[in-house]
């Protein structure tokens, strides 16, 4: 057991940090936000070409870096730091996953090659339910349908919030059977199909969301995932994988938050001192800083249970319980230190100028996405307490004093 | 960055447990999952027999180097021995000021003499130790230490004249180390020196006060002209503040981690409750038992992170929040146990005060947050030496 960077993952740590912070500052950021992709192709084909990101976790017989998911977590920190805009969400965390875990050999030559030379991007789209079942961004979202046929099967349904589905060339998208509720995972490449995607404008414009709509959509056999006939198991262990990466970006923005913060009150003087100087300020840094390592060791402690659960060494269920765990606690933290950070800087916080509302509003956006705090907990609550038992009560609606 | 422990990692659990379990029988089998945090005034001397028993295995001062008599286990078999040591519900020490603070820093600052006096009595289990820090007026600003010792050339002793307050264990210990003012009319931390001063003497009263949970684990102890040999004092007159906080250091050290086996001994137990009492169908309480067991493996990851840490010398962030962190967890927790126990938790097991583990951890947690440097003394801390914002201006003493 080590519990710190190896010499390696440090390397890769201050290259990303050194390369982020050359391409992604803040006038980039709002330039991507203003392009119909939400990321600037070019920085996205460096990142590709320079740093090999897209094929951290692919393994090295299909041309990646075949790199675990503790290197995964290191990237996605120094990104949600930067606030970087690309496709390594969707593409890395979210399909390359679905692909590794579910797709037959001969799909995985096809498709986890050309990811891992940089040549598509890709994401998953699986939420098709009601907004109830949605909130849980599970494997009960999934209400898209699909049906086999000759040659292939027939998709029908909407799937909402894919990430960067709109612009992604390899969609893989979640869809049940009506006969027996399996759950299956379907690729299918948009350009070259019936399929509609419609870009959505978002409150956090640093990341895209999409609503995809199949109307009696065609899939060849060569486009259905695997030969499990039911998939809901791998789905789950897909979303928890995304759920670790999406935490450790969160442990970034809150990085930030925390430093803009700080800097700004030791130059900011009023009462003649520098406001960095008053305790009740000094206080609630320090409880963003307390909030900022517990989030730092709950992320490494849940990419270090993913890599030895992908080495046969831990459990499904403890995957499930370390990432529900990872991106509560995250999602807790950055959405506290955005909000500190932003009364913190007092009225210009509140500009369109600076950059505090970027933060706050991606805090948002991934405190919600992947299933919130409160959503996660429950569910480390069942590992730890077993399932609730629901009572029937009656209550008043009648809500009059 | 692995969890995953060696072959030999694992070959070294199985031993211990088989150690444990083969010796925690007996006349020890009361001491069972006793002694911990809010429980530590039960059964000092039957602990101290277990104590000598386990020292006389060698598993007693398990992280010092061999040749202080130590038994120089790595990091990693000291994690797998505090897991195994907490599940065979393993008493806690009483010579914990002992084995995790004075003996470590005597290794680090003690001379050759005093760490051949001193370092045997807690390798064996033979000599306790209480930490003679906080005075009347000099709490949170423990630099104000009033407590005076003067060197007396013609029996080459010091001589101690003061109070010290809130010294845990001080009526369970046969050794203090008292931070001591050595210079007449001095103030703030210069001049501090750190004394180490018997207990059985006629100079040294020591009075038990009694806390909120009616027991007493603390004491107040009056120095009235009590004497220390001259060579008792660790480093050089006035260098007791860096000594000082060096020993707090220690406290941030290896010895946590059994601390927090019985963290989690404690939640199992709400746990247990929980479900047995039906506290677990609200979803409230889920939340916070979720949110419990997520800060303590937290704060495990912190442990680890600074133990891994290669650069011990300076400070890393997850050890400066770490006290914040496990006394607002341990506080919490308490809270959480009297709501889970709910109405029952209003009643006590006997008069006139007895209280149940659980209604003791809710009350003894209360002193998390202020011993050791309270919260509000962690956050400056955290500010100041972790974010580099400025010192709030002191005023001038009047
Ligand atoms: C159970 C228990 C065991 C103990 N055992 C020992 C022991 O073995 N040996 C020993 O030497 N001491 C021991 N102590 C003493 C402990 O270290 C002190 O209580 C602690 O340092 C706080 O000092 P104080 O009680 O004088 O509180 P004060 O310093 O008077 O503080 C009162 C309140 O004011 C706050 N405060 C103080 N200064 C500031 C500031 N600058 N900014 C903001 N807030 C501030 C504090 O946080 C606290 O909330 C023990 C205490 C307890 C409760």
């Amino acid at each position: 057991m080590e519990f710190a960077f190896t010499q390696e993952q440090r390397m890769i740590m201050d290259m990303a940090q050194d390369f982020l912070t050359e391409i992604s500052p803040s006038d980039k950021i709002r330039e991507a936000m203003a392009t119909d992709r939400g990321y600037i192709t070019e920085l996205w084909q460096r990142v590709c070409e320079e740093m090999c990101w897209q094929a951290i976790t692919i393994p090295e017989q299909y041309g990646g870096l075949g790199l675990g998911y503790v290197e995964q977590a290191i990237v996605m920190e120094q990104m949600g730091k930067q606030l970087f805009c690309s496709p390594f969400l969707a593409t890395q965390a979210l399909a390359t996953n679905a692909l590794l875990l579910c797709a037959n050999e001969q799909q995985k030559q096809r498709w986890l090659t050309e990811l891992a030379q940089g040549k598509i991007t890709a994401s998953l789209g699986w939420l098709s339910g009601s907004s109830l079942q949605n909130r849980h961004w599970g494997s009960q979202s999934v209400q898209a349908s699909f049906t086999l046929c000759e040659g292939g099967a027939i998709l029908n349904g909407e799937w909402q919030q894919v990430v960067d589905g709109h612009s992604c060339d390899l969609l893989i998208v979640a869809a049940r059977s009506p006969a027996n509720g399996h759950i299956k995972l379907f690729a299918v490449e948009p350009k070259a199909c019936q399929i509609q995607r419609l870009p959505l404008p978002t409150l956090d414009q640093t990341r895209q969301l999409s609503r995809i709509i199949a109307t009696q959509l065609f899939v060849p056999e060569s486009g259905i995932l695997g030969a499990q006939p039911d998939q809901r198991k791998e789905l789950e262990l897909i979303l928890s994988l995304a759920r670790i990466a999406l935490a450790a970006e969160q442990t970034g923005g809150s990085a930030s938050t925390l430093t803009s913060s700080v800097d700004y009150l030791k130059e900011r003087v009023q009462f003649n001192r520098p406001l960095a100087s008053f305790q009740a300020l000094k206080h609630r840094a320090a409880d963003m800083k307390l909030e900022l390592e517990s989030a730092i060791s709950a992320v490494y402690y849940a990419a270090c249970i993913a890599d030895a659960w992908s080495q046969g060494a831990k459990s499904d269920s403890a995957l499930h319980r370390a990432a529900s765990m990872a991106k509560s606690v995250c999602s807790d933290t950055f959405t506290f230190c955005a909000q500190e950070a932003l009364q913190l800087h007092g009225g210009v916080g509140f500009t369109w100028e600076y950059d505090v509302h970027l933060y706050l509003k991606r805090a948002q956006s991934s405190a919600t996405l992947f299933g919130a705090a409160n959503i996660h907990r429950a569910r480390v609550a069942d590992s730890l307490l077993g399932p609730i038992e629901r009572q029937e009560t009656s209550y008043e609606t009648d809500l009059q004093p | 960055m692995k969890l995953t422990f060696s072959h030999e990692d694992e070959l070294f659990r199985q031993e211990i447990a088989q150690w444990l379990s083969d010796n925690l029988i007996g006349e020890y089998e009361q001491l069972k999952f006793r002694g911990g945090p809010g429980d530590e005034h039960m059964f000092p001397n039957e602990r101290k027999r277990w104590e000598q028993h386990l020292a006389a295995a060698g598993w007693l001062c398990i992280g010092w180097p061999r040749e202080f008599g130590g038994r120089g286990l790595t990091i990693n078999q000291q994690v797998i021995f505090h897991e195994e040591y907490a599940r065979a519900g393993g008493p806690g020490l009483v010579g914990h000021i002992g084995i995790g603070l004075l003996g470590p820093t005597l290794l680090q600052f003690g001379s050759k003499e005093q760490q051949q006096r001193f370092l045997p009595g807690i390798l064996k289990g033979t000599e306790y130790w209480c930490q003679g820090y906080s005075e009347p007026g000099a709490g949170s600003d423990l630099a104000n230490v009033a407590t005076k010792a003067r060197l007396d050339e013609t029996d080459n002793c010091w001589h101690i004249q003061g109070q010290k307050v809130w010294t845990s264990l001080a009526h369970e210990a046969d050794w203090c180390f008292v931070l001591a003012r050595t210079e007449q009319g001095s103030t703030g931390h210069h001049s501090l020196s750190f004394l180490l001063v018997p207990l059985d003497q006629p100079g040294v009263d020591i009075r038990p006060i009694t806390q909120l949970t009616g027991t007493s684990e603390f004491n107040e102890v009056f120095f009235d002209d009590a004497v220390t040999d001259a060579a008792n004092i660790v480093g050089k007159p006035g260098e007791g503040w860096r000594i000082a906080m060096a020993l707090l250091g220690h406290e941030r050290g290896v010895s946590t981690l059994g601390q927090q086996m019985q963290f989690s001994n404690e939640l199992n137990e709400i746990i247990r409750i929980a479900i047995s009492n039906g506290a677990a169908s609200d979803p409230h309480i889920r939340d916070r038992i979720a949110r419990a067991w997520e800060g303590l493996v937290v704060m495990r990851h912190h442990a680890l992170r600074m133990l891994s840490n290669p650069n011990q010398s300076q400070q890393p962030p997850e050890a400066l929040v770490y006290k914040l962190h496990w006394s607002s967890w341990h506080a919490e927790l308490g809270k959480l146990a009297m709501d889970v126990l709910g109405p029952e938790g209003l009643e006590l097991n006997a008069a006139p005060y007895q209280l149940s583990r659980l209604q003791s951890l809710y009350l003894f947690s209360r002193a998390d947050t202020i011993y050791g440097g309270s919260n509000e003394i962690q956050r400056n801390i955290i500010a100041e030496r972790a974010l580099g914002m400025p010192k709030e201006p002191r005023t001038k003493s009047a």
